[in-house]
This record gives structure tokens, sequence and C-alpha cells, in this order.
């Protein structure tokens, strides 16, 4: 396979951004990672490959992009990002914080991230140091340029895609707290934006990389180019390579098409394109909905929703993906499209399933070879119910796992409830690490329809949820485990429906007994 | 005059690891003609190797050869203590992932690869999986240690009040962030320069040259920092050394020899795994009054340095308690797994877990507070039975050590009072009474860590420290640094015996060239060992020069002075860099050797007795958590520790090592678990199936202090060891999640869960 592309297909050059100049790599390899191109073909050896499957976050850089007049920084592992997927954008790594011309650092010889970590003495081993310097060099941008507070929440949020196994983090979290007391570093965006708009865009035609920028010439490469690969984020394709060596002589990005980097709120739905990556979908999905933040923060690494997009994860269907529990609860629609020979030039077709029917098997679904999943469409929000006011939706979504933060469900239930005068009129119930497939639990949303919206009538659901599902035992859980929890868990949304204790236990929010472990004769 | 000594000193390589300029193994510029290796796992957990066919391999382009055990030159055996370990696996296989040979490649990417072409021919045989099984099959990699005291028997018999009870606590990948590697360079005349990620260059040469066939000094080992070692890097790293060396050999080229992080999962060692089954006697205060204890210890298919890790926790099952009778069975069990090794606490927390888990079953089962069931165990100067120690009183361990330093009283009623303990136990149980879903728990416990390798030869160092005539410092010495800190501790006791300015002394890598035999950066004792070695050499250099100036002023050594830079007579002041310029030019040396040897240790492995410690490090920390009724998920909310490092050298890096200790503890026991599927593949090969803490992970009230007091012995600056003792503070998260389960069920019958103490296991031990 590997001679194909080097005979037949040659990639287009790859070109970005660095220290405000163009750089320019002839002959990249479709499948060479961006961590490959930075340590072995650049010699920057700051970026470390820790994991080299988007785990660890030692291989963190920070993207630029172009969005209209401004830029939008990223950070995201380059152990999983395709080299040529960056091409268009600005790129920094460890190395430009201190060097970049285009980041005026008010007279300092350390970016701010760089002092801070130095004063609060962040780095022990220094591994996983400059992973830490550019998710935050991100959030630097992102928050502190923005004039946002930078808490202990917002910090950890931010780091949640970078492990550290020296220092148990409390001294990167204050200097993460503290970063907007050191004298500002500004990138010149003006000067970085003209830089950016001077690169041609990638090429397609042809090339062993192919990322077309519109939808139309994204259809027409699927067509006539079938065995590309498709990808997206690659945050999971970026593991097939790594891990199992796996090469394609061609790949196609669907992430370019300029109609398909839309998300847009309308009326009934919000609609969200194959380019749109996880965090900012999340950002709308929670919009919306605003009881999803917990969950859209757990979802991966910040690293990994900057990087991977909705739909490409819906595409790829694992069963345990944590959105598409989700996403059926909520009803979600994928809509397929392809281009057809009808019409003078040919023209677009699409067809539109709900989600739970798009799945046939393990990662198996209904996607044809000449078509794309271009838009995922998620109904929106209605008023939400309180027992106060018991018409309205009802929606939770609950993942367990052995650790909070970045890790895949043990087990994941959303649920959807419609409730009228404290009866529910309808339900969705969508279960997630259960099956060879995400799943509605059906036997549950009929044993609740039509019910009062009570414990007994959530007793009888939590048995018939029972029925729903065939969960296996594996190194997440056992299968008893998820059986119990999965109940347990339309438990907790019934507790919380009626304003019971919210789990998980919020870090910021005051704690009363906390506070008695105050000292008594304050510091010694 | 300390004016490095003290301060929070940033660590010596810190502006270079946030630039990007900090220079690991893998970052190093190869050199011209370098092969990257990768190797040939074994995917069967016990079997018979009949062949092996590497012609699939060979099909790749870029594949320039492959290395199997027929190419070792010398021993095929590794140089390890037991000798009990193939470098290749040759006839047999014993665990998932044992490596049986290398494919070399021009790139890495394509050795992987091919690695993973070659096609093995391997009659599967019966594997042992677990301690247990391995026990009954009395499979064990070393005998068994009993250590006795006292008639436990008879104690447990007119005990008034016995618990038995059994557990499993679980193993720990390291998990440092740089994992394994090596790098191998052949030089003229039959000599080796092995570039190695290890805490024990010393043991990479000795295996290397081993493995090769040559003397001692045609290999050199060069490290010059580590991405994180934790004990992984102790034996572990030598294994890549000796596979990449073999291949250097082979081939006469450069061999780089990197493992995936998936592939460093399923070779490597871990924290052992152990199993305890206990009968305790105790009065109505919870005095204990006899503990017998087996500890079965889950070894892998090797001893690597099994025989030490479990005689340390045989050390530690007493913590901070004196036993009086008590009767401990060590079992060394034999299983087709990765071979364990050392990490962080080094069987200590394995020992200590034990003791703590028994005493709170013992104050659950009286309905008495924890802590002061604790207290009232902790060794004493109150008398013993008679005859029982040689003291007379409950200050003697069971290995007949006195404990002289003991502060752990005043410690714990002072970080009792600090962190509100009563107070809060009582608020959490009117909170709980409250709360229908969520329930809190509290714990508050010790430690006690004995300071020396219990191997009473390793204790020794040696370094070098040259004055160049500019006045600029340079120190060689046998430790390794791994991000702990030790170069920066080094040079600020350097700094302060010169008198000159911290930032003129610099620390090289460490190399075996410079600094010979040394012991492996572990135990927690780099600073004591080399720090106390430099400023042995720091201090002979200064002999010189003062006695030089004495000659220039006439005055008296006592006399001299060297300080900010300065060397100060009564009859002048003279920088340093002048002093030394003059010394030069009147052929003064001006470097110097320093060697130094633990004092008053001895131990005598075949009666089991005698002082393996110098000292003990002591500390204790105060935990609160919360756990969820309906999943099991659970949270540390607060963490008060009061930690004794005695007069910290850097305050800075001590409290990097308690928290970071304390962080990687609280993993250990909640969600770093290992998961073995029944055929022995490890399934928790990668970070994402295996789960080390996050920063969402740290408790948002988080609290250090120091004790105020030096070391009572005579130790580099009035310093305490400080790398491994923290990691068992978190055993209060453990006990901490005891309670609130105990808490949540409201009865007081025994918390039965194993660790770590995953969702699962807590729901489990909620609905027993």
């Amino acid at each position: 396979m590997k001679s194909s592309y080097t005979h037949a297909l040659m990639p287009s050059p790859l070109q970005f951004v660095r220290r405000g100049a163009v750089v320019t790599l002839e002959n990249v390899p479709p499948t060479r990672t961006l961590l490959q191109v930075l340590r072995e073909d650049l010699g920057l050896h700051g970026t470390k490959e820790g994991c080299n499957e988007g785990d660890c976050g030692a291989c963190t850089v920070v993207l630029g992009e172009r969005q209209g007049a401004t830029v939008r920084y990223r950070a995201v592992n380059s152990c999983i990002r395709l080299a040529h997927s960056v091409h268009g954008h600005a790129l920094w790594t460890v190395e430009d914080l201190a060097q970049d011309p285009l980041i005026d650092r008010s007279g300092q010889p350390l970016h701010p991230v760089q002092q801070a970590l130095l004063d609060h003495h962040g780095s022990q081993c220094g591994f996983c140091t400059p992973g830490f310097a550019m998710s935050l060099f991100a959030s630097y941008q992102n928050r502190v340029c923005q004039g946002q507070a930078m808490g202990r929440a917002a910090a950890q949020a931010d780091l949640s895609g970078n492990l550290c196994r020296c220092t148990g983090y409390r001294p990167i979290l204050e200097a993460a707290q503290r970063l907007d007391q050191y004298p500002a570093a500004r990138v010149d965006e003006s000067a970085l934006l003209q830089a950016l708009a001077a690169l041609p865009p990638p090429a397609s035609a042809e090339s062993a990389y192919l990322a077309p920028t519109t939808l139309a010439a994204l259809l027409r490469a699927r067509r006539h180019h079938p065995d590309a690969q498709l990808v997206a984020g690659c945050t999971d394709v970026g593991l097939w390579i790594n891990k199992g060596h796996q090469q394609w002589a061609q790949l196609l990005d669907v992430t370019r098409a300029a109609e398909l980097q839309a998300a847009t709120i309308e009326p009934q739905d919000i609609a969200i394109g194959a380019g749109v990556r996880l965090s900012d979908a999340w950002h709308l999905l929670v919009q919306d909905r605003p009881p999803l933040a917990a969950f859209a923060q757990r979802f991966a690494g910040l690293p990994v929703r900057e990087s991977g997009t909705l739909v490409g994860n819906v595409a790829n269907g694992s069963p345990i993906g944590d959105s598409m529990p989700l996403l059926i609860a909520l009803g979600a629609r994928v809509v397929l499209m392809r281009w057809t020979d009808d019409g003078p030039q040919g023209q677009i077709a699409q067809r539109e399933l709900a989600l739970e029917d798009f799945y046939t098997g393990y990662r198996q679904n209904r996607l044809g070879p000449d078509e794309i999943l271009a838009w995922v469409r998620v109904p929106r929000a209605q008023t939400a119910y309180s027992a106060e006011h018991p018409s309205g939706e009802w929606t939770r979504v609950y993942k367990v796992s052995k650790r909070f933060e970045d890790d895949i469900s043990a087990v994941c239930l959303a649920m959807r409830l419609q409730i009228e005068g404290g009866q529910v009129k309808a339900v969705r119930i969508g279960l997630g690490g259960v099956a060879a497939t995400p799943l509605r639990g059906r036997a549950c949303e009929a044993a609740l329809t039509g019910q009062t919206w009570g414990a007994e009538a959530v007793r009888q659901a939590m048995a018939a949820l029972a029925t729903d599902c065939e969960p296996l035992s594996d190194l997440r859980a056992s299968a008893d485990y998820r059986r119990t929890v999965l109940g347990h868990l339309l438990w907790r949304g019934w507790l919380e429906s009626q304003g019971a204790q919210a789990w998980p236990l919020h870090l910021d929010a005051p704690d009363p007994l906390l506070a008695l472990a105050a000292h008594p004769e304050g510091q010694p | 005059m300390n004016t490095a000594c003290g301060r929070s000193l940033p660590h010596e390589s810190a502006l270079a690891q946030l630039t990007g300029a900090a220079t690991y193994v893998d970052d190093m510029p190869l050199l011209a003609g370098t092969l990257h290796a990768a190797p040939i796992l074994s995917p069967v957990a016990h079997g018979a190797l009949r062949g092996i066919d590497p012609a699939p391999a060979w099909a790749l382009p870029g594949v320039h050869d492959v290395v199997l055990a027929r190419d070792i030159p010398g021993d095929p055996m590794l140089a390890a203590f037991a000798h009990d370990e193939p470098i290749f696996a040759q006839d047999t296989v014993q665990h998932v992932g044992q490596v049986i040979g290398l494919v070399l490649a021009t790139d890495v990417m394509t050795a992987r690869r091919a690695a993973k072409q070659v096609r093995l021919d391997i009659e599967a045989l019966p594997a042992v999986l677990t301690p247990r099984e391995a026990h009954a099959h009395q499979r064990y990699v070393l005998p068994p240690v009993h250590v006795v005291r006292g008639d436990a028997a008879a104690a447990l018999q007119t005990a008034p009040h016995t618990l038995s009870g059994s557990f499993e606590v679980g193993g720990q990948e390291h998990f440092y962030l740089e994992g394994q590697i090596a790098y191998a360079v052949p030089h003229e005349q039959a000599q080796w320069v092995i570039h190695s990620s290890t805490q024990h260059p010393g043991e990479v040469q000795h295996w290397v040259a081993h493995a090769l066939g040559v003397p001692l000094h045609r290999v050199r080992v060069e490290c010059r920092r580590m991405g994180g070692g934790f004990g992984g890097k102790e034996t572990q790293a030598g294994h890549l050394a000796v596979w990449a060396a073999v291949a250097a050999r082979k081939t006469g080229r450069p061999v780089k020899l990197r493992l995936d992080r998936d592939d460093d999962f399923l070779i490597t060692g871990k924290r052992h795994p152990f199993v305890y089954d206990y009968t305790v006697g105790f009065d109505a205060e919870g005095r204990l009054l006899g503990l017998d204890i087996t500890q079965l210890v889950n070894c892998g298919f090797s001893a690597d340095l099994s025989g030490p890790v479990a005689d340390r926790a045989v050390f530690h099952t007493d913590n901070a308690y004196f036993l009086e009778h008590v009767a401990i069975h060590s079992f060394r069990c034999q299983t087709h797994l990765q071979s364990f090794t050392a990490f962080r606490g080094f069987g200590g927390p394995q020992g200590v877990i034990a003791i703590e888990t028994i005493l709170g079953e013992i104050a659950r089962h009286l309905g008495l507070d924890p802590l002061a069931v604790r207290l009232r165990n902790l060794y004493a100067d109150a008398p013993a039975t008679p005859g029982l120690t040689a003291s007379g009183r409950r200050d003697t361990t069971h290995y007949h050590m006195r404990v002289e330093d003991n502060i752990l009283a005043p410690l714990m009623t002072r970080l009792a009072q600090t962190s509100q303990y009563g107070a809060r136990r009582q608020a959490i149980a009117a909170w709980n009474a409250a709360s229908p879903v969520i329930k809190r728990g509290l714990a508050l416990t010790p430690v006690k860590f004995g300071i020396s390798f219990t191997a009473t030869l390793f204790n020794q160092a040696g370094a070098l420290v040259h004055v160049y005539t500019d006045g600029s410092v340079m120190v060689h010495h046998g430790g390794t640094e791994m991000g702990q800190g030790l170069h920066t501790k080094v040079a600020q006791v350097v700094a302060d015996e010169l008198g000159v300015p911290f930032a003129q002394v610099l620390v090289s890598a460490s190399d075996t060239s410079r600094v010979p035999n040394a012991s492996a950066t572990a135990a927690s004792s780099g600073t004591d060992l080399n720090g106390r070695a430099a400023q042995f050499a720091a201090r002979n250099v200064r002999q010189n020069l003062a006695a030089f100036v004495c000659g220039l002023d006439g005055c008296g050594a006592g006399e001299v002075v060297f300080q900010h830079g300065q060397v100060i007579t009564p009859a002048a002041t003279r920088p340093f860099q002048t002093v030394v310029g003059m010394a030069y030019a009147n052929r003064i040396q001006l470097w110097s050797d320093g060697f130094y040897r633990t004092p008053k240790i001895h131990y005598d492995k075949t009666t089991l007795t005698g002082r393996p410690f110098y000292y003990f490090a002591y500390g204790a920390a105060c935990t609160e958590v919360a756990i969820d009724t309906l999943t099991g998920e659970n949270r540390v909310l607060a963490v008060d520790i009061l930690h004794d490092v005695g007069q910290s050298i850097n305050p800075a890096l001590d409290i990097g090592q308690i928290e970071g200790g304390f962080v990687q503890g609280m993993g250990w026991l909640t969600t770093e678990e290992l998961v073995w599927r029944a055929d022995g593949h490890l399934a928790t090969h990668a970070p994402s199936t295996y789960k080390i803490p996050t920063s969402g992970d740290i408790p948002p009230h988080f609290r250090i202090e120091l004790w105020p007091e030096a070391n009572r012995e005579d130790n580099v600056f009035g310093s305490k060891a400080v790398g491994e003792p923290p990691f068992m503070l978190a055993i209060s998260v453990w006990e901490a999640l005891r309670d609130a389960v105990a808490q949540a069920r409201g009865d007081a019958s025994p918390v039965q869960m194993d660790a770590p103490a995953t969702p699962e296991r807590v729901l489990r031990a909620l609905r027993p």
C-alpha cells in the first residue's frame, strides 16, 4: 500500500505559519503526524511524545485558525493530528513562546505562562511541561487576553488533557490562576492574519491528501475516490495509524468544506456540520441545554475536543463513544449527502436518518461508499421541567468512569422526558457502554410513557431498563455493575428532577464543611 | 553560612524545560547510520517457544536486521541478582509482552510494523496468573520469609477481641511521562556508550558489559535526566540498554530503542500487587495485642527486586505502631505476568496499608475514633512485656531496631488540631445523617518510613567537585535526576560549602566514567548520599584554598570564611575567583573527590534483625472524601498534610515531592486499576484505559505544612529524605473512603473492599 502513494499520488505542499514566517514542506506523506514532522523533520524536540494516542498531552501544540477577522486558538495533540490538517494555520510549539516575533512580551524574556510555571515550581521531570505550557498558552489567548477570569475550574478544564506524574498539579493550577498578574504578552493578530491570508488553500486535485474546500468538491471527491480513507479530526484514526500501523494511499479530509464548518441554532434544530470541532459543537449544545455542561467537559480532554468533530464521533460509531447516547435521547438525526449525475452538472442528493437507525452493528453503519455524513441535527430544547413547573423537558446525561475527567464511560445513560402536568408524554433513553452499538432503551421508555413522573414509575422503569441491554464484563466494569448502575442513574435523574443534591459535588461550590478545615492559627 | 540551602530555588532545569531546551535521550541528535529498534513480544502468558520466523518482517522495505537470543555474545541471562531472567526469551515465554527479540529498521514506525509481522510458533502451557494460585502450588521466585516476635498465637488466643480478614491491593504502573529508552553507540576498541533514561547507570553498565562479555571499563553510561522514574527505571532501564547494546554489537551501528507506550506497559514491571490474610487480637481500647499476617506478593515471572521489596513490606507492616506479638509470613509468588519491580515506597506502602486497614477495622468494630486507636498504638516509652524487647519498652520494632527519633505523637496531635479533625468528624456525621445519597468520610493516618537501602552495601556514594580557574564549579556525583530536584539540592549544598552563589555551580550529567560504582538513585536516598559526598568533595577544595590563603595572610584555617562569593580572612577579603586564580598559579589542587557511607546501619539477613535504617521520616495526612452511594463514584475533597523533611534544603522541592507523592498514592488507591484478561494479557496498557489522576482530581483544599525540626541524626544540612515517605500519606484517602462506606451503611461490620477503590468496588462494599 505504501508504494501506491509514493509512485502514484504525491501530497501537495504543506504550508503553515510559524514565528511570522511561512513554513513549506514538500512530500509529507498523508499519514504522517504533526508530531513526527515537528520532531523528526524539523528537529523541534521541545514537543514530546508521551503516549502517541492523545491521552497524555505531552505533545500539545497550539494552532491558530483564521476565523473571519479573528484568530481561533486551539491546543491540540500533535501526536494524533495529521500534519496536512494544519495546512493554512498558524502553529506554535513550546520553543516559540519566547521566540515568536509576533508575540509582544512587554520586554520580558519569557512568556507569562513560562514565567508563572517557573515561579510556582510547576515542572519537575519536565517531560509533560511543554504540553502544559502550550495548553496554558491557548488558555492565555482564549481567556486572559479576552479579559476572562482564570479561576480554578477554568484552569482544570483547560488542562484536562494534560497528565503530570510528578507535581500533583497544585503548583500548575496556581500558576494558571495567576497568569493575569504578569506583564501582558500579545499576539499581533493583524500581522498573523495577513500571513495566514497569503497562504494558498490546500490543493485538492489528485493529491494524496484531499481537502476540498466546498461541499460540492468534497462530495465529488468522495465519489471519485471511494477508496480514500475519510478523516475529520483524526482523534481515532490517529490511533489506527500510530498503534494499528495502518496506512492509506489517499485520505479525504471532510473538515475543510466551508459549508460544513458551520454550526447554527435554527428555530427547530441545532445543525452541526462535519467540519465543526467537538469543543464548538458542545458549546452550542450546552448553550441550548445548560445542564449538559458538566458532561460536555468530561467528553475526552480539551485537546481532543479541539481536534475531533462531533460528526466524526457519530460516524465512527464506537459503542463507548459518549455523544451517541445523548444524541439518541435528544432525537438527533444524521444527514447523509452524496453527489449524483442528475442535472446538467450533477447535484447533491441527501437523506436523513434517526441516529439510532444509522448503526447496523459494531462500528458498522449505513453510510454508502459515495456518501458523507455531512450534518447532525439536534432538536432544540424546550422549556425545562422542574418540580415547581411540572410541564416541560427533563434532560440529563450521566457517565460513570474510573476517572472523572478524560475517561471512557463504563456506562452512560441519557434521558429526555417530555412531561406535561406531571405526566410523562414522551421519553427517549440513550445508552452507552452496554452493547455493540449505542442503544435506545425502548423497554424503559415504554415503562415510563404515560406514567406519572414519580418514584413508583421510575422503579418500574429501572426494572425495564435491565432488559434493554446485555452488558459485558471488561476492564472498565463488570456486567453486573453496569446493569445495576444504569438503573441507579435513572434514579439519580429522578432525584435531581425533584431538586435533590446533584452529583458530582461541584468543586468550586462553597463547602461549609471544608471551611472547617481552615487553620485556626493561620499559616505556621 | 547558608545562602543557597534552605531556599526555595527553582529546579536547575526549569527554565530549559519551559522553553523546550531540556534534552532527553529521544531528543539527542542521531548519529549517521542509526538504526531504530522495536521489540518482538510474546502474545502468550506461558508457552514453549518452538520457532521464530522473521521472514515476514524482512519483507518490509527499510528493515535492516532481526536480533534474537543467539546474537548475544555474552551470557544470555541478564546480570540481575537472581540470574533468572533471559535477555531474550529463548525456549519458553513467561508473560504476555516478554521480549523475544528486536527488529531493526531505518525508521521506528517500520521497525514497529515489522516486529508485529514476525511469526512465532508458541505452544501454550497452563499459566498461573494470581498469587493465591501460585501460593497453592508453592511457586515462588525466592524462598518465603517469616518474621516473628513474641507469641502471636498465644496472644490471639487470650485477646478479648479478635478480627480476621482478607483483602487485596493492586499494583501500579509508573507512568513516567517519558517512556523507557536507550541509545547504544559503538565506539573504538570494543567500547560502548549507552545513553539511557535510567536511575542506575552503574547497573546498566554492569548488565551491558555482562551481556556483551566485556569488562566494565568498556561501557560508559550517561544520563542527563529522566522524564520521570519513580522506581520504574531502576532495573527496567537496564533491559532496554542491554537489548539496544546487543543490537548495536551485532550490526556495528548505533541503535536507538524507544518503546511505544503500549509496549512499555506490556513489557516493564510495575508495583507489586499484594494479597493479605490476617488475624488480629486487641483489647477494648483498641490496643494491638497480637497479629498474624500472611502477605502473598505477586512478583511476576522473575525475582528482579522482589526480595528487597517484599522485605520492606515486612519491615513496614508496623508502620508507626508497636507490634508486641507478631508473626509475618511473606511469600514471594511467581506468576506469568510482568516482573513486578521497584516503585516509590518499594513495598513500604504495601506494608503500611495492611496495618492501617486493620486499625481502621478495629476502631469500627469497637465503635472508637480511629485516630484515638492509632495514637494509642504508636511506638512509645511505656513498658512492654518483660524480656520481649532489649530495652524493655514499646519502642523497638519487630526487627529489633529501636525507634529513637519518634515524633509522631506530637505531629499527629498538631495535625489533628490544625485540620480540625474532631470538629469535622462531628460535622460529617451530622451532614451524612441529612444526606441520603452522598456520604462523606474522614481519616487521619501517619507514616513512619525507614531511610537507607536495606542492603547496607548500597549506602555509599561518591562525587567530584571541580573548580575551574574562573571560579565556576562543576559537580559530578553518582545520583541521577528524574525530576525530584537532586541536582538542584546537591548544587545548593556545594554552593554553600564553597560560599559561592548557586548560579556558579553546575551539576553534570550522570556518567559512569566520572563516578564509578554508584548505587541506584532510589530508596529516597539521593540527597542524603550524593549531597554528602559532594559536600565532602567541596570541603576538600575549600580546605585547600583555606590553607593557601592562611599562608598568604598568616592566619589559622578556622579563621577563613567562604561566603557570598568572597574568601574572608582577618587580613583581607578577596573574591572567590581571585583566590582560585592565585591558588592555581601556586599549583594548588582545585578539584577533589568526596566519599560518604551512611553510619550506624547494619542488618543481618539470616536473623532478620539489626538497624537497617539510619533514621525514620515521619508524616501524617488528614483526608476528607465523598462517595455517591448510587454509583460508588468518589472524590477527595480536602487534604491536610504535616510532613517531616528535617531541615529542608529546598522547601519548594520538598513540598513538590510531598504533593506529587500524595497524588500518586491517591491514584494507586482510587483510579489506577491494572486489569489482566484471563489469558494474561494486560488490558489496561495505555493512558486511555489506565487512569492516573488529572488536575481535576486535586482536592480544592490541599495544604502542606513542614514539621519544623532538623533530623536528629547527622545528615546533610539536617535534612531528611523525602522521595518515598509522602506516597504513604495517601493511605488516608483509602481509610477515609472506607470510613465513608461504613458511615453510609451505618453499621460496625468490616468494610470488605480491595484497592484501588474504583466506583464498582465502593458500590460493592456498600452492598455486600
